[in-house]
């Protein structure tokens, strides 16, 4: 994308600015912050040393929980996808697990793990593990059965299989599997946060509310939890373009 | 190699059968063996199942959660479709207003609590507009998708039999991109079911999620917490079902591959 | 063979180029072409030639860089239900029946009317009994059908068919050549037909146009003076196909 195609949504996102400034300042009791009294809030955070603490304390969180459940998910995964009777074997259980939003899970993480950073990556584990199963089940069964069966025309052993046709075959299906469960686990942590942790930004939207009714903390919170999203988002994007240049992806 | 061998029959049922089987006992003999005084045993969750399903408070309970969803998600909809279509319908408008869309997006529903609670205060009203705000994006990122993914044959082969643009995109690209809203649809159905989970543990006193923090708080009851998150799964599961089998009707079943 | 009929189509020293990412592609070249009402023209050349290129320009879905295409006397500005562009069967729309793809370009007749042109040309096409069945239950012959019968439902006065019996296999390809044929014996609309194979293009046009590979021009217009049914071991009709096979510089021996 060129400079200039930045120019209109740039102005349109000025427009929606300006109109919830607007907005706040005709509320008669005043509640909701404008875009100005939240970087206000922003600023004060950054004052006092808060907004990088609680960035981090997120990013650790999700970074714990997503890498634990990528480790265990993707190679548990793909075994359960490669084998048909694995995966039928399965699938019920899956099933019956995925609708449960992993907050639900939180009486039982607090009962293990106490109040605190374990009970928070565990959540987040929880709720990375399933897609990223899913992910990697449905990646191994769409192995084209040509590719395994040319591998097997040339005399390749089981491992060899798993190195040279089933591992580059995967690979683009399971990164973007691992952009969208990393988003979901953006979204886990910080629903976890207001609940079962002291530190954090969903904590600090939790907290900036009952200590105080500091809505441009809450407004400000919310703004950094996006941007963050969104650049996890645009990171694991990148990381798409690297590795598509070396396996075609199937283009309509 | 097993993947290769076709499997019978009596397999669709003996393996998951095993496989449940197994965990389930699995579970039952980690609650021995640890003598853990707290976590309930599959036993145990079957009795506090029974209980809850016989003291009616529990239907009460899903149909709140199911009505939150009811309004939520079909708000969503009625919104997403056509701000999709519209979005799908002019690349431009899209390139202009989908960036505002990322930025918002990655914002758990969850965060918008408190804000929700200002508008709408504790309650109904806020647990739907989270959920609404959960199912929005899915939908209208389906809608787009599903609009610029109609094969240029079909757009061409509307306007060379006459149809105006109002006519084009609702007798031709409406119906080409249905499938892929239909997705959409279920998709966003699943994730309003997640929300409104998790909206019911926080800032609401009826529905599924908040019986799960209920069970707890009053009396550490963890068989009922383990038999209200399985209730969840499977109840969520049943929607999505029913959400599928839209996806066979005739009109829609092109845009569907095998299935899987 | 036929009186002089009126010029139908008319393509006036037509170029079409193509410009992407600052490179300029030629693929049409000064073609000049008159086609007669109810003539049946064939397009003939190498795949990637243009000649699709051109059908586009003449139905209006393209506009040329020069030139001009009029069709009875008025410039080409875009399409037009009068001028019917059928595809390969894939144009057909899954999510209507038989009866409502025929039905699809008829929303401005009143009901009794499009039914009865809907019955008649499902009899016409030979899919009865399949008014109610969606294409993804129809063979692919029987989809090129019925995009052949949705077309013609509108009462156009031109067809362009764009390599239609490419995904078919051969055999079909021979039962289909004799219905459009049929067809077009009934209605005499004017056709183009697009085609590599030149064989399909001396079995069905009165006149097949031979384009040279891109920037495509017309190499020859070759005039198929034999009348239908065409006997395709006849002398004069194998003379005119090793004629064009020649023009294409094509070997005789595989």
């Amino acid at each position: 994308m060129n400079r200039r195609a930045w120019i209109r949504p740039l102005l349109f996102i000025a427009v929606l600015l300006i109109l919830w400034e607007i907005a706040a300042r005709r509320q008669t009791a005043h509640l909701l912050p404008g875009p100005w009294e939240t970087a206000g809030g922003i600023a004060d955070l950054v004052r006092h040393g808060l907004l990088l603490k609680y960035v981090v304390a997120s990013l650790f969180r999700v970074t714990w929980g997503f890498l634990l459940a990528a480790v265990l998910a993707v190679p548990l995964g793909l075994t359960i996808g490669w084998y048909r009777r694995a995966e039928m074997a399965f699938n019920p259980i899956i099933q019956i697990l995925r609708p449960i939003s992993p907050l639900a899970w939180i009486p039982i993480a607090i009962l293990w793990f106490g109040v605190g950073d374990v009970a928070a990556i565990f959540l987040i584990f929880l709720g990375s593990f399933l897609p990223l199963l899913l992910t990697a089940i449905n990646a191994a069964r769409s192995v084209p059965a040509v590719y395994v069966n040319a591998g097997r025309n040339f005399g390749l052993g089981p491992a060899r299989l798993v190195y040279r046709v089933l591992y580059p075959a995967v690979v683009p299906q399971l990164i973007i599997g691992l952009r969208i469960t990393l988003g979901i686990a953006w979204l886990v942590v910080v629903a976890a946060e207001m609940i079962a942790v002291n530190s954090g930004l969903g904590f600090l939207i939790i907290d900036a509310r009952n200590a105080g009714n500091r809505y441009d903390l809450v407004v400000a919170g919310m703004v950094i939890i996006g941007v963050i999203g969104l650049l996890l988002d645009t990171g694991m994007r990148s990381l798409e373009k690297v590795k598509s240049f070396r396996w075609s992806y199937s283009e309509d | 190699m097993n993947s290769l061998a076709e499997p019978r029959k009596w397999e669709k049922f003996f393996w998951p059968l095993l496989a449940t089987g197994l965990l389930l006992a699995l579970w039952h003999y980690s609650v021995i063996w640890t003598a853990t005084r707290v976590f309930p045993s599959p036993r145990d969750v079957e009795k506090g199942l029974a209980e809850l399903l016989r003291h009616h408070v529990l239907w009460a309970d899903i149909r709140d959660s199911l009505r939150r969803v009811a309004f939520g998600f079909g708000a969503a909809a009625l919104l997403g479709i056509p701000v999709g279509l519209t979005l799908g319908w002019y690349p431009v408008a899209n390139q202009v207003v989908n960036p505002s869309l990322q930025i918002v997006r990655p914002i758990s529903p969850i965060a918008w609590i408190p804000v929700a609670i200002i508008f709408f205060g504790v309650g109904d009203g806020a647990s739907i507009f989270l959920i609404f705000l959960g199912a929005f994006f899915p939908i209208v990122v389906a809608c787009v998708d599903g609009v610029s993914n109609v094969p240029s044959v079909f757009r061409r082969t509307g306007r060379n039999f006459g149809l105006t643009a109002p006519q084009l995109l609702a007798r031709v690209v409406f119906p080409a991109a249905l499938p892929q809203i239909l997705v959409g649809l279920r998709i966003a159905l699943g994730i309003a079911w997640l929300v409104v989970v998790a909206a019911e543990m926080i800032a609401v006193d009826s529905g599924l999620g908040y019986l799960v923090i209920d069970s707890r708080n009053s009396g550490k009851r963890y068989d009922l917490v383990v038999a209200a998150i399985l209730l969840i799964g499977v109840i969520g599961l049943v929607l999505d079902f029913g959400i599928r089998r839209l996806e066979r009707l005739k009109p829609v079943r092109w845009g569907f591959r095998s299935e899987s | 063979m036929a009186p002089a009929l009126k010029t139908k189509l008319s393509v006036e020293n037509v170029s079409v180029t193509f410009k992407r990412d600052g490179k300029s592609t030629a693929v049409l070249e000064n073609i000049d072409l008159e086609v007669r009402e109810g003539e049946f023209v064939c397009l003939l050349g190498p795949s990637g030639c243009g000649k699709t290129t051109l059908l586009n320009a003449m139905a209006g879905f393209l506009s040329p860089t020069s030139g001009e295409i009029q069709v009875d006397g008025e410039v080409v500005r875009g399409p037009d239900p009068r001028r019917i562009f059928v595809f390969q069967e894939r144009g057909v729309f899954p999510w209507l029946t038989v009866e409502g793809n025929i039905g699809f370009g008829l929303f401005k007749l009143p009901r009794a009317e499009r039914e009865r042109r809907i019955a008649h040309y499902i009899k016409m096409v030979g899919l009865e009994g399949f008014e109610k069945a969606y294409p993804p239950e129809l063979s692919g012959g029987m989809k090129q059908r019925l995009e052949v019968a949705r077309a013609l439902a509108v009462n156009p006065d031109m067809l362009f068919l764009d390599e239609p019996f490419g995904a078919l296999d051969s055999i079909t390809r021979l039962v289909m050549r004799r219905e459009l044929l049929r067809i077009w014996e009934a209605e005499r609309k004017t056709i183009i037909f697009v085609t590599h194979d030149i064989d399909e293009a001396v079995q069905l046009a009165d006149r097949v146009v031979v384009m040279s590979a891109r920037p495509a021009t017309i190499q020859e217009i070759v005039d198929i003076d034999i009348s239908h049914p065409r006997d395709i071991s006849a002398a004069r009709y194998l003379e005119l196909r090793d004629g064009i096979f020649k023009q294409i510089g094509l070997a005789h021996h595989v």
